[in-house]
C-alpha cells in the first residue's frame, strides 16, 4: 500500500533547532502536514485533538520524557507509528524504549538517509 | 525514660549539629575522662585528635575559598554556559532561516544546480543538528555545576564561616572527563548497534 504523504506528523522535541531539522527533513521528503510539541504533555493534548499517522519524538524531555509519552500512548491502545529520535543511545534506552512499543529508533546526530530508511521501515516504501 | 525525654532525645537525634556544637561535645567529653588510666589516656587522645582533625579541615576549606567556589566561580561558570546555549541557538536559528531561502530558490532553479543546491542545504540542516547535542550535553553540565554548588553551600554550612579572604592554593585546571552527556565514547550505542539490537527482536 502506498504510503500517505498527507499524513499528519507530529514532531516532539524541546530543542526548535531539531524540530526544524525534521521538519525541513521531512518536507524533503514529501511531508508537509508537520505539527509539533515541545514535549510529551503538549504532545497528548495535540494527539487528543487531531489523529496522526506518525509521531517522531525526542526522549529527554520536561516535564514529560518521550518514553514516558510513548508509554501513554500505548497504555491507551493506540498502534501509530512511533519513532524514537534521541541521544540516548545505551543498549538499556533502546530496550525500555523498544519495551514500551517503539517502531524504531534514531540516534542523533543522524542524516536525511538514515531519517528515510527509518520512515520507510515503519511506513513502507515510498 | 518518659514520653517528654524520648521525644526530646528524637529530635535531637535527627537534627545535624554544627561544627562548633560537635568540637563542644567532643571537649565536653574530654573534660569528664579520667586521663589515668592507659585506656582513658588513649580516649583522651582520640578525641583530641577527632577536634584537632575537624579544625583543620575548617581551615582548609577555608583556603579553598568554598565561599567564593558556591558564589562566585559556579553560578559564573553555569551563567556562561546557558549562555552559550542561547548563543548558538540562536547562531543555528539564523543558519537555519537562509536555508530556507536558500531551498526556496534551489526549487525554482532548474537540474543540475537546483538539485546540488537542495543537496548542499539538506548537509547544512543535518549539521545543524549539533546545537541539540551540545545543548543536551551543556545543559547536563550545567546541572552538574548547580549539585556541586549546593554540596559546596552544604559543606559552608556545615562548619560554619569560613575566611574568604585566605589564600588559595593555585590548582591545575583539569580539562578531560569533564563532559558526561550523550553520545561520548564509552557506553553510548552506534546506531548500526541499535539497528542490530532492534533486528534480533524480529527474528
Amino acid at each position: 500500500m502506498a504510503v500517505d504523504k498527507n499524513m499528519h506528523i507530529l514532531v516532539v522535541d524541546d530543542y526548535q533547532t531539531m524540530i526544524r531539522i525534521i521538519r525541513n527533513l521531512l518536507k524533503q521528503l514529501g511531508f508537509n502536514n508537520v505539527d509539533e510539541a515541545t514535549d510529551g504533555k503538549a504532545a497528548l493534548e495535540k494527539i487528543s485533538a487531531k489523529s496522526y499517522g506518525l509521531i517522531i519524538s525526542d526522549w529527554n524531555m520536561e516535564p514529560m520524557t518521550g518514553l514516558d509519552l510513548l508509554k501513554s500512548i500505548r497504555g491507551g491502545g493506540s498502534k501509530v507509528p512511533f519513532i524514537m529520535v534521541t541521544a540516548e543511545s545505551k543498549t538499556e534506552n533502546v530496550l525500555a524504549a523498544r519495551e514500551a512499543g517503539v517502531n524504531n529508533y534514531i540516534v542523533k546526530p543522524f542524516n536525511a538517509d538514515t531519517l528515510k530508511t527509518k520512515l520507510s521501515s515503519v511506513l513502507g516504501e515510498f | 525514660m518518659n514520653a517528654l525525654q524520648q521525644a526530646e532525645a528524637a529530635k535531637l537525634k535527627d537534627r545535624a549539629y554544627s561544627r562548633n556544637e560537635v568540637i563542644e561535645i567532643i571537649r565536653s567529653v574530654m573534660g569528664t575522662i579520667d586521663k589515668d588510666s592507659d585506656e582513658s589516656l588513649k580516649l583522651h587522645n582520640e578525641l583530641s585528635a577527632l577536634a584537632s582533625y575537624i579544625e583543620n579541615m575548617r581551615s582548609e576549606l577555608a583556603q579553598l575559598r568554598s565561599i567564593e567556589i558556591s558564589h562566585n566561580h559556579i553560578p559564573t561558570a553555569t551563567d556562561e554556559l546557558d549562555a552559550v546555549v542561547g548563543e548558538t541557538a540562536k547562531a543555528t536559528g539564523t543558519i537555519m532561516d537562509v536555508c530556507e531561502k536558500i531551498e526556496k530558490i534551489a526549487g525554482e532553479l532548474e537540474a543540475p544546480v537546483g538539485p546540488e543546491l537542495s543537496n548542499a542545504v539538506t548537509s547544512i540542516y543535518e549539521a545543524c543538528g549539533f546545537q541539540d547535542i551540545t545543548g543536551q550535553r551543556i545543559t547536563k553540565v550545567v546541572k552538574t555545576l548547580k549539585h556541586i554548588e549546593s554540596k559546596v553551600s552544604e559543606i559552608i554550612s556545615a562548619f560554619g564561616n569560613m575566611h574568604p579572604n585566605a589564600v588559595a592554593p593555585v590548582v591545575k585546571e583539569e580539562k578531560t572527563g569533564l563532559l558526561n552527556g550523550p553520545q561520548l565514547k564509552g557506553p553510548a550505542s552506534s546506531q548500526e548497534d541499535i539497528d542490530k539490537l532492534l533486528a534480533s527482536f524480529d527474528k
